[in-house]
C-alpha cells in the first residue's frame, strides 16, 4: 500500500496491509510533528508533494527495498495538508521473515522517501508559515 | 511549442501559480525556462541555484531538451517525511 492521504493516517489499517503468515517481524515507524522547531513552537506542519511523481518514486523506493532485503510486505503512507503537532506525517510498515532485514529496509525507505521525493512541509508558528529547508539542503548543479 | 510547468512549495509561493502553460522555442531547455521564470519573478533569483527540475516527474539536469506537451516540475529542496 502506497498512498498520499489527506485525512489522518490509519495505523491499524496500514499495520494490517503487511500481515503475512510467513513474517517473523514488522517494523513501523511513525514519522510526527514535532511541538517545536529551532526553538520556536509549532502548531502545525502543512505539507504538500506533487503527487504523482512522489507515488511513483515511492513505489521504486519500496520495491528496491523489496529485492534487497527480501521484504515480504511494505506500506508507506504520507499524509499531506495540514497536520497538528502531535500527528503522524509519514507512517512506513515493513515485513519480514527476520527482523533483521525490517529494521533496515524500514530505516532505507524512510531515508529516500525524505532525500528525492518531492514532498515539503512548512511550519506553522504563532509568527506565521515558513517552507522548511533541510540544514545540508543541497545546491542544485 | 507548448509545455506544462507545474510550481511547488516557496516557487509556488514566489510566482503565485500552482501550474501554467507556457510557449517555448523548439528545442528549449530547462534552463531556457528557468531564465524565463527568473525574469518574471524577481524573488526566484536567490532560490535559482536550490531549485531541481523533473521532465514528465523525473529529475532532470537543466540542460535536459524540452518536447511539446512535456511537464516540467519545479522542485525546491524537498523536506518530507
Amino acid at each position: 500500500m502506497i498512498e498520499i492521504v489527506r485525512e489522518p493516517i490509519d495505523l491499524n489499517r496500514v499495520i494490517n496491509s503487511v500481515k503475512d503468515s510467513a513474517a517473523g517481524g514488522t517494523v513501523i515507524f511513525i514519522g510526527t510533528v514535532r511541538n517545536h522547531s529551532s526553538g520556536r513552537s509549532v502548531q502545525a506542519l502543512e505539507y504538500q508533494a506533487y503527487e504523482s511523481m512522489a507515488l511513483r518514486m515511492i513505489e521504486d523506493i519500496a520495491l528496491e527495498a523489496k529485492k534487497k532485503w527480501g521484504v515480504l510486505k511494505i506500506s508507506a503512507v504520507h499524509r499531506v495538508g495540514m497536520v497538528g503537532a502531535g500527528e503522524a506525517g509519514l507512517v512506513v510498515v515493513v515485513s519480514t521473515v527476520h527482523r533483521k532485514e525490517a529494521f533496515e529496509a524500514c530505516r532505507y525507505v524512510i531515508d529516500a522517501i525524505k532525500k528525492d521525493v518531492p514532498v515539503w512541509k512548512k511550519e506553522i508558528t504563532e509568527g506565521g508559515g515558513k517552507w522548511s529547508v533541510r540544514s545540508g539542503g543541497r545546491k542544485s548543479k | 511549442m507548448k509545455v506544462k510547468v507545474k510550481l511547488f512549495a516557496i516557487a509556488r509561493d514566489i510566482t503565485g501559480a500552482d501550474e501554467f502553460e507556457i510557449l517555448l522555442a523548439e528545442n528549449a531547455h530547462v534552463s531556457d525556462l528557468l531564465k524565463i521564470l527568473v525574469d518574471r519573478h524577481a524573488g526566484l533569483k536567490k532560490w535559482q541555484g536550490y531549485l531541481r527540475f523533473a521532465v514528465n516527474q523525473t529529475y532532470c539536469q537543466a540542460g535536459k531538451v524540452l518536447k511539446d506537451g512535456d511537464e516540467v516540475a519545479v522542485i525546491p529542496p524537498v523536506s518530507g517525511g
